[in-house]
């Protein structure tokens, strides 16, 4: 069923907040890459306006297509994302130690972004198909159905993507009920079997992944390699101040101190630019996309829809607090692009993707059982 | 129905939970807003002093070294542009493939780069990787520079002695200057890398000739690139140096010395110029002077002929023959002694156990004085030093200025020995033994002097006993104001010798050359005095008396030395010439000083170029 109605006030104030973020993403972009891009292809945030376009698109359809049709064929989906999943390991493309990504012609599709989605999109409808009782049912089973995917995307390796979906399985969890008898058993056994798992994880890690962790806590133990990223980063930002350094001045983004501005280190760019104050208005921008999706999922129809906004607002806030948290010194760097402000193809689109089946779920409250 | 209710109260338990989601990713917010405040408020302006600090460099302005001029204004050091390529391994992609294009472009061994990449891993300071490239070389760089990250062409001021390895011992070279240097005084405030001077006038007159080194604050990119300035602060060139050198002249004393290890000095008697100052074998400053490598350098100081001694200057040599100047100045200044006082020479003098023999077999005859000046007879003087003994000698000796630094404006001058009772208690810690000083008389044992002193203590001779300091530089030309600011010619003082003793040294000199043993260099334009002097070897050599000195191993054979000054009336220059190893001073130095004469006065007799200060 195609929903054809003209937004609401609430649906506004929605839009408008998602597109202010849209915007301050773009203009920090075009700051640090005001030229063309490289190989003299259109500059950056020309293709990131792009981007906003095609995603506007999947925002639309996102809306459009009833979430609980979209349910039905959650585990088909789930299915079909894990074979892409494998897929990249063996004919993606290979970039910087890491196979992520799939070449589509010119552009690079990344398909553990999407994959994101795809996982609240299965565990809203296992947990909402049924009561589930008892841990296995809570915790055991939605465990397995995860763990091929974050199990797919170590591989590649992307430490970041693959601490989302543990994410996104823990608040799933939670949400939609763990008694505090379970809950303290998991952390129980989680803690038990920690020595073991961080050994098993820590060895499996890639030098670099390692070295990032290492330097998180320290990026002065290599200044100028391995803590490069993490220091110019917390110089860019604390260098903004009060009231920021503005375009022209703010020399760690403009003169590329600061690298991957565009990407992952988007927010300290937006930092030195407009300092604190700047950055409690984006902030303030993104705790009204939070508390708006909140009311979204709170005054969903049905679990479905509850856990679906749930998840998708879980994912979202994840990477919004891992992005800024690395970029500040207080997580260690592990490749999360900050949502609807990074560059990138696959991170805009997914992310507007997102923000309709929010207000897919917004729409949806009010129309009959059938 | 009771489904249903289930049902709802999980939803409600569903929606319950949902605040807490929403509860922790508010406070998420605000403790990333706490973080950001001690970041941005708290320790902004740390963080902006940091971002200060990554994007302004200073970069030294190396300042132009002042320029050395001859007496006629020739050039004889400048700066030249040198496209210097420069390399930083941080931005280095393929070090394989860059190590094989230096090879191809450049001919670069691979390995030696690869050595050098290995050393220098994880830096971002520019390592010089080849200094004077050519044109063709810059020019290809150029061309492939985006395939080869990391490399840079830098045009740079290289010093440059256009007279090749003329004069290259007073000239000295350039060095950046070494960390060791920079601790002391004369080095304060200089950057690292910064060139100064490391021999010569290079050396002696550094700090007015480097100049002042500038700075320019530019705003750096990460990779960095320059992308504007900031502020500049301008360098300043050095002084320029005008020499007393006359390097026709010079040119002329080396290319006479040839393949021979000796000295040449000339000194302008009337103020103490130095006009010539030789010394062979000799080195290119240019090759000192633009960064050797390690092998070359222990080549060159390894060398067994010490082509970096200025011999001049630094050679010790027993003076032979030439000390009979001194010791007849101590014999006529003496009561035991006088012009006319006669010796019979019979070819050798008994001291104790001890036979001296004279150079000539069979002796002189009788001789006074002045014949024994002009015939150089051994015996006479074997006698005057019987009679004096060592510290009347040695302290007229001290009267010429031997034993002590001339005092010229150059670095590491050596002093000699004027050996005494004093010295030989002080040095030797034992007595002297009358025996030793018979040996002296005649400039051998443990007399020894250097060229230079030679020449100052002629030319004293020869203007009435002015001893003067000899001048090597006798201008500069402050590059601030332009102003050109003369070096005075200085004197130590006089001889006192007595005017008939140096009426009777004149005569006697100007005698070796016209009816003595100097008669190569007597001249058809001009009259010269001088003194011959044959200075042996130390070591024990095989007595060969009646061989002929061709028969003798080079190193055995005597140096060679002679001392003159012209005109023997008038006179204007004086020389001292050594040539180490070859023979008779009367033989092989004699022609040398006498060319040399000859081309300063016939020269300054047509156009009077020497007093033509108008030049500068």
């Amino acid at each position: 069923m195609i929903d054809t109605r003209t937004p609401d006030n609430f649906e506004w104030r929605f839009v408008l907040v998602a597109v202010g973020i849209l915007a301050v993403g773009v203009i920090s972009i075009y700051s640090v890459a005001p030229g063309p891009g490289p190989g003299g292809q259109a500059p950056l945030y020309a293709k990131q306006l792009a981007w906003i376009l095609i995603g506007t698109l999947a925002f639309l359809a996102a809306i459009a297509i009833d979430y609980h049709k979209l349910a039905r064929h959650a585990y088909v989906l789930y299915a079909v994302m894990l074979i892409i999943l494998a897929l990249v390991l063996v004919m993606g493309k290979s970039s910087r130690g890491a196979q992520r990504w799939f070449s589509l012609g010119p552009i690079a599709f990344q398909p553990s972004e999407v994959a994101k989605l795809v996982l609240v999109l299965v565990l809203a409808k296992y947990f909402a198909d049924a009561q589930r009782y008892g841990w296995v049912q809570r915790v055991i089973v939605p465990g397995l159905l995860t763990l091929p995917g974050i199990l797919l995307i170590l591989k590649q390796p992307d430490l970041g993507t693959a601490m989302s979906f543990t994410f996104i399985f823990v608040s799933m969890v939670l949400v939609s009920g763990l008694h505090a008898k379970a809950l303290g058993m998991g952390v129980l056994f989680t803690s038990m079997l920690f020595p073991f798992a961080w050994e098993l994880v820590w060895t499996s890690l890639h030098d670099y992944q390692r070295e990032r962790i290492l330097t998180f806590w320290d990026p002065m133990i290599d200044p100028a390699g391995k803590g490069y990223h993490a220091l110019q980063a917390r110089i860019a930002i604390g260098a903004g101040g009060l009231l920021g350094k503005g375009l022209d001045e703010a020399t760690q983004s403009r003169l590329k101190f600061l690298p991957e501005g565009h990407t992952d280190f988007v927010f300290a760019v937006f930092a030195e630019q407009w300092g604190f104050i700047g950055v409690l208005v984006l902030f303030l921008l993104f705790a009204t996309l939070i508390f708006l999706a909140s009311e979204i999922a709170f005054k969903a129809r049905d679990p479905l829809g509850l856990l679906l906004a749930a998840g998708v607002l879980s994912t979202l806030g994840f990477c919004l607090m891992v992005n800024v948290g690395m970029t500040m010194g207080i997580f260690p760097i592990v490749g999360i692009p900050l949502p609807l402000m990074s560059y990138g193809g696959t991170t805009t689109v997914t992310s507007m993707a997102a923000l309709g089946l929010l207000l897919n779920v917004k729409r949806r409250r009010l129309t009959l059982f059938y | 129905m009771s489904k249903f209710t289930t049902q709802h109260e999980d939803f409600k338990n569903l929606q319950r939970r949902l605040l807490y989601l929403r509860l922790g990713l508010l406070l998420g917010l605000l403790f990333l807003s706490v973080r950001l405040w001690y970041l941005q408020v708290v320790k902004g302006d740390y963080y902006r002093a940091l971002s200060e600090q990554n994007r302004i460099r200073t970069v030294d302005l190396k300042p132009a070294r002042g320029l050395i001029f001859d007496r006629h204004g020739e050039l004889l050091a400048n700066n030249v542009p040198s496209f210097n390529l420069y390399l930083t391994v941080e931005d280095i992609r393929d070090r394989e493939g860059l190590a094989a294009a230096l090879e191809d472009l450049l001919g670069l061994p691979r390995a030696e780069t690869k050595k050098r990449l290995a050393l220098q891993a994880r830096s971002y300071v520019p390592i010089l990787v080849k200094a004077g490239l050519t044109l063709r070389e810059a020019a290809l760089i150029e061309g492939h520079r985006l395939d080869l990250p990391g490399l840079r062409i830098q045009a740079e001021s290289q010093r440059n002695y256009p007279q090749g390895s003329l004069g290259g011992h007073l000239l000295g070279y350039v060095g950046e200057v070494s960390p060791e240097q920079q601790d002391e005084p004369a080095f304060a405030g200089l950057a690292q890398g910064s060139m100064v001077g490391k021999a010569g006038v290079e050396k002696t007159y550094d700090r007015m000739i480097r100049g002042t080194a500038g700075e320019k604050t530019i705003e750096v990119d990460a990779r960095g690139n320059e992308r504007k300035t900031v502020g500049v602060v301008e360098q300043t060139p050095g002084d320029d140096l005008y020499l007393s050198l006359d390097m026709r002249m010079q040119q002329m004393a080396e290319s006479l010395l040839g393949e021979e290890a000796g000295a040449v000095v000339a000194l302008d008697t009337t103020n103490g110029d130095v006009l010539v100052l030789a010394s062979r074998p000799t080195f290119d400053p240019n090759t000192l002077s633009r960064g050797l490598t390690s092998a070359v350098w222990e080549q060159i100081v390894t060398d067994p002929r010490h082509p970096l001694t200025n011999r001049a200057l630094q050679g010790q040599y027993p003076p032979g023959s030439t000390f009979k100047i001194v010791v007849a100045s101590a014999a006529l200044e003496s009561d035991k002694w006088s012009s006319d006082t006669k010796v019979r020479c019979t070819g050798a003098f008994q001291s104790g156990n001890h036979t001296f023999r004279d150079w000539k077999k069979g002796g002189h005859g009788v001789m006074d004085m002045d014949q024994a000046i002009v015939n150089s007879c051994d015996v006479y003087f074997y006698n005057i030093g019987h009679r004096l003994g060592i510290d009347a000698i040695a302290e007229t000796a001290r009267w010429f200025g031997l034993g002590q630094p001339t005092g010229i404006d150059l670095p590491s001058e050596r002093v000699g020995i004027v050996p005494s009772t004093e010295w030989k208690q002080r040095v030797r810690k034992e007595p002297w033994y009358a025996g030793e000083t018979i040996s002296v008389a005649i400039g051998q044992g443990y007399v020894t002097v250097t060229p230079l002193q030679m020449a100052v203590a002629t030319a004293a001779v020869a203007n009435g006993g002015i001893l003067y300091k000899p001048r090597l530089v006798r201008a500069v030309r402050e590059r601030a104001t332009s102003r050109l600011r003369e070096i005075p010619p200085q004197d130590r003082g006089t001889v006192p010798l007595q005017d008939r003793t140096f009426t009777l040294l004149h005569e006697a000199l100007h005698g070796v050359v016209t009816r003595g043993t100097g008669g190569r260099a007597r001249s058809k334009i001009v009259e010269i005095a001088g003194k011959t002097g044959t200075a042996q070897t130390v070591g024990a050599r095989p007595v060969q008396t009646g061989t002929s000195h061709e028969a003798v191993p080079k190193q055995f054979r005597d140096h060679a030395w002679f001392v003159a000054y012209a005109p023997a009336d008038a006179p204007r220059i004086a020389v001292a010439v050594i040539v180490e190893n070859i023979g008779h001073g009367g033989t092989f130095a004699a022609p040398i000083a006498k060319a040399l004469i000859e081309e300063y006065l016939k020269v300054s007799d047509t156009d009077d170029r020497h007093q033509n200060t108008g030049q500068f």
